[in-house]
């Protein structure tokens, strides 16, 4: 629980790291440019690492979990998601978890009765909901994002940010990714705090990515609802970035370095954290290999050879038992056991 | 009959300290108020097996062999024990892909918590999978990653002490490698997986449980767990046949290491040891006799179990060795299994890998159906349910089912087979052939969601029966609901730790069920050429439901 505490220190920290630079120090260049661009230098190439570093050690061993009937006998019907026997259907597997969270859908929890001797089993689907609000509104607040990047704005931006912002309320119109975003992380974090369990296991790690994610979707809806920012300029200010002619643009508010800072932060975090997940997945044996293991062989690159005990070994030692019992010898040709 | 330890002797030798079921199940889900990394394990007896002997980690030739307890603080560990590990955890995180993103990749979110079965009959932290994972992750975290050689604790790192790798041993030996957990993660993060390396770390110090190294050292050197030898495990099937003769008037001569046989016949030496494994093995030995079958035993390769993989991959590769080694020897075509569980998580997810691909040997072809096993052309070795399976399909078997009508049957899927095979329609075609009265328990406790027995991955010792009592009340517990629903009283399952585990498990949560494999229930049922007229079933026990007419009609 303490993780708690440190991680709500380090936030303030994170918050409090600009404020000083900007406020106090006008440090414009340093968060507007140098943090911006060391902290995407991290994360593409952390993450690219830990990537080659993932594919660089072998699978010795072909371990898929079975969640579903194999194919076997061509008149049993195999459950092809469930349990892949070819690339095809391993693919599917794999896409399954990615889009629809599919491992966490089967979700079930264990209510042990009030005697105490009967356990049932209810589906507890709270986890993946959440999990799949947050990972959608995440994807959809990033892609609009891209606003800030692209000149022109490319078609799917614009669609994507008119269906969002359907509701059409207010001036400037509500996101709805943003607030369900930020909805989700409390609940994710909720979830941890109040489960006992999920308290007990719950690390810094843990709390750290959520915390961080809320206050950038905090200060990200206030400066869209509330404090109000100069849109055009960010622009400039980014686009200046991806085209790596950065200029410094004048009049952006204190909130939009503090919100930059932290995204920053996420982005140098990424690779060096359990937010690897989302690569992890691709990875995992237990759901990316086939379970074709007896149809097809695989090769273990560091198989060697080990010294069994041999049947040669194994007659000698036995020899006079197994003549006597009748067991057919390899030095001999006598043979009296039957044939059946 | 053979001697045997029954499973109602083995219990009542650990009743002293058993609690009883009514306290066993009061179970306290709350957390503790220390964090587990300052929660230190509290060795209990009754949840921990005895410590591997010297002798048996020698035989294998594996490392730090000496007699040690685990009640003493000092476990005679190599003064550089540490740098082992390390060394040790270094090279399997280069080795395994698994392993590294597995430390790599959990978020935390809990969604294994509670599908252990050892946390669901314990309440112990350390036994939700998670947490199991984290007290190896703890230690990668700590020595592999910057963050946590910087931080230490504040980011879930710990170094490795005495007290940690204690803990470890511990834990690592309260799961059965049941991949239950697996399933429900995001990610697919196996607990199994990280055990099964947590624990051949372990044995690079000699830290194994005497009921896994036992048969391992047995295994190796004599053939089989139980170390019989050859003459006695050939005394023992013919006794068998025995028996079979006597309530079908079949007189049946298997062969033993006959070169030349067309099949290659393995099983687990549970099956023709003890009961009631032998009950399935008098259904194997009918069941190839009616089809007069061209296949032979081998008294070298007499054991498909593999306890050698709940060692470490060199130890289960060991093992698995002698399988294709006898095959080749023999000239036999190709390989059938018996049912076993964990022994067919090594056929189908490794064998092949470790010792194969054996190009002596041809695709599977059943002599009798002549059906080609396209899932088996690498590895060569088809499972007897899906043997089985095809020659029902294909009407080769006659059947009187009344002969199992005083049989309410519930089916446990075993783990293995369930979360490393996917075998799960092929048994229950067979019962739905042999078997009128047959009943699902929950949906949720069975098929690629199925509850372990509480016992597997080495742990059905006797000391350890308070443990093994927890961890199968889940399965227990669904086993009862169809017992009190539909009258079970019959599990039946596919694997031989199943069989020597559950008897004892139903007497003590499910009491008037019993444990029987399918191919015991399918030879009970089957019509043999030139059979007598069956009065009584596989276990020489009168059959209840046969009018008298209904007994003349079996002779064909
Ligand atoms: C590919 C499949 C993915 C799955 C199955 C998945 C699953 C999850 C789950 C279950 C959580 C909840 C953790 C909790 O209880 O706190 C989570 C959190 C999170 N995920 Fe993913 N995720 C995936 C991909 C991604 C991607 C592509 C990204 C981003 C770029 C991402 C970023 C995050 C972040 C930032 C969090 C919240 C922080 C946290 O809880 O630590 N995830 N994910
Ligand atoms: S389900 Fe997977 S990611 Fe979630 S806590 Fe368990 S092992 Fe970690
Ligand atoms: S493999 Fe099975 S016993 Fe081991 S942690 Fe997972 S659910 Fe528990």
């Amino acid at each position: 629980m303490i993780g708690i505490a440190y991680a709500l220190i380090a936030l303030i920290i994170l918050i409090l790291v600009p404020w000083v630079g900007i406020q106090g120090l006008g440090l414009t260049y340093l968060f507007g440019v140098i943090i911006p661009y060391a902290a995407m230098a991290i994360f593409f190439f952390g993450v690219l690492q830990r990537l080659l570093k993932w594919s660089r050690i072998p699978n010795p061993f072909k371990i898929p979990t079975t969640g579903g009937q194999q194919k076997s006998l061509n008149w049993i019907r195999q459950s092809k998601f469930d349990n892949p026997s070819s690339t095809g259907q391993v693919i599917g597997r794999v896409l399954s978890e990615v889009f629809l969270f599919r491992s966490l859908f089967r979700n079930l929890s264990p209510r042990v009765g009030t005697q105490g001797t009967s356990v049932t089993y209810a589906s507890a689907k709270w986890l993946w909901i959440f999990a799949i609000l947050f990972h959608y509104a995440m994807f959809t607040t990033v892609f609009r994002h891209l606003r800030f990047f692209t000149n022109p704005v490319p078609w799917p931006v614009g669609f994507v940010e008119g269906f969002d912002g359907w509701l059409e309320v207010g001036i400037p119109q509500v996101m709805i990714s943003g607030l369900v975003l930020l909805c989700a992380v409390c609940l994710l974090l909720a979830r941890r705090l109040v489960i006992p369990r999920l308290r007990y296991i719950s690390l810094m790690n843990d709390f750290f990515p959520l915390f961080l994610l809320i206050a950038i979707a905090t200060t990200g809806a206030l400066m869209r609802y509330i404090v109000g920012i100069n849109v055009p300029s960010v622009k400039e200010l980014v686009m200046g970035l991806v085209s790596f002619r950065p200029v410094m643009i004048e009049g952006i508010g204190l909130l939009f370095y503090i919100h930059i800072f932290l995204v920053s932060t996420l982005l140098a975090y990424f690779p060096f954290s359990k937010l690897m997940h989302a690569g992890g997945i691709f990875f995992s044996p237990t759901r990316s290999m086939a379970n074709d293991n007896r149809a097809v062989h695989h090769d273990n690159p560091w198989n060697y050879t080990v010294k069994f005990h041999t049947y040669d070994a194994f007659e000698e030692e036995f020899r006079d038992k197994m003549t006597e019992a009748g067991i057919p010898l390899d030095d001999t040709l006598s043979s009296s056991t039957g044939k059946d | 009959m053979i001697p045997s330890r029954l499973p109602q002797e083995r219990i009542k030798t650990v009743a002293d300290n058993l609690p009883k079921p009514e306290e066993l199940s009061q179970i306290d889900l709350s957390m503790p108020d220390t964090g587990w990394m300052d929660t230190p394990a509290i060795f209990r007896k009754g949840i921990y097996c005895h410590a591997a002997r010297a002798r048996d980690i020698e035989a294998l030739g594996m490392p730090n062999p000496r007699d040690w307890r685990v009640e003493d603080d000092d476990w005679k560990l190599p003064h550089n024990w540490q740098d082992v590990i390390m060394d040790g955890l270094r090279e399997r995180l280069e080795k395994f892909r698994s392993l590294r993103i597995f430390m790599d990749t959990c978020v935390r979110c809990g969604a294994c918590a509670d599908k252990c079965h050892f946390f669901i009959g314990s309440g112990d932290p350390k036994n939700m999978p998670v947490l199991r994972a984290e007290l190896l992750r703890s230690v990668y975290r700590h020595n592999f990653t910057r963050a946590g050689k910087i931080m230490g604790k504040m980011v879930g790192a710990r170094g490795l002490s005495e007290t940690v790798l204690k803990e470890w041993w511990y834990y690592f030996f309260q799961c059965t490698e049941c991949r239950r957990c697996s399933l429900f993660c995001p990610y697919g993060i196996d607990t199994a997986e990280i055990t099964i390396i947590a624990r051949e770390l372990l044995n690079l110090l000699g830290l194994n449980i005497d009921w896994i190294s036992s048969p391992v050292a047995k295994c190796h050197h004599v053939g089989n767990h139980i170390g019989m030898e050859p003459q006695a495990m050939k005394e023992s099937i013919d006794f068998l046949c025995n028996d079979i003769e006597e309530i079908t008037g079949i007189e049946i001569k298997p062969s033993f290491n006959r070169k030349g046989a067309e099949i290659l016949f393995v099983t687990s030496s549970g099956d023709y040891y003890s009961e009631p494994g032998i009950f399935t093995c008098m259904g194997y030995l009918m069941l190839f006799h009616q089809l007069g079958l061209d296949y032979t035993w081998s008294t070298y390769a007499a054991e498909g179990g593999n306890f050698g993989y709940f060692t470490s991959h060199e130890a289960a590769k060991l093992l698995n060795a002698k399988i294709y080694a006898e095959a080749k020897r023999l000239g036999v075509k190709y390989i059938l299994g018996g049912e076993c569980g964990h022994m067919w998580r090594v056929l189908n997810q490794y064998m092949d890998t470790m010792n194969g691909p054996p190009d002596f040997l041809e695709t599977p072809v059943s002599p009798v159906t002549g059906t080609r096993f396209e899932n088996a052309t690498s590895t060569k070795a088809v499972h007897i349910c899906e043997f089985t399976a095809d020659l029902i399909k294909k009407t080769k078997l006659k059947f009187d089912t009344k002969r199992n009508d005083h049989i309410k049957l519930t089916y446990h899927d075993s783990c293995n087979v369930a979360r490393g095979m996917g075998m799960l329609e092929e048994p229950r075609y067979i019962i739905k052939k042999v078997c009128n009265n047959f009943y699902e328990m929950p949906e949720e406790t069975i098929r690629e969601r199925t509850f372990c027995c509480g016992s597997g991955a080495g742990l059905h010792a006797g000391e350890d029966m308070e443990l093994r009592m927890r961890g199968g009340f889940a399965r227990a517990n669904a086993v009862r609901h169809v017992r009190d629903k539909h009258g079970v009283n019959m599990l039946a399952c596919i694997c031989a730790i199943d069989r020597a585990a559950f008897p004892t498990l139903m007497e003590y949560w499910a009491p008037e069920v019993g444990v029987t494999g399918i191919h015991e229930l399918l030879a009970n049922a089957m019509i043999m050429d030139g059979q007598k007229e069956r009065t009584q079933d596989i276990r020489g026990e009168d059959l209840p439901n046969l009018e008298p007419e209904d007994k003349g009609a079996n002779n064909v």
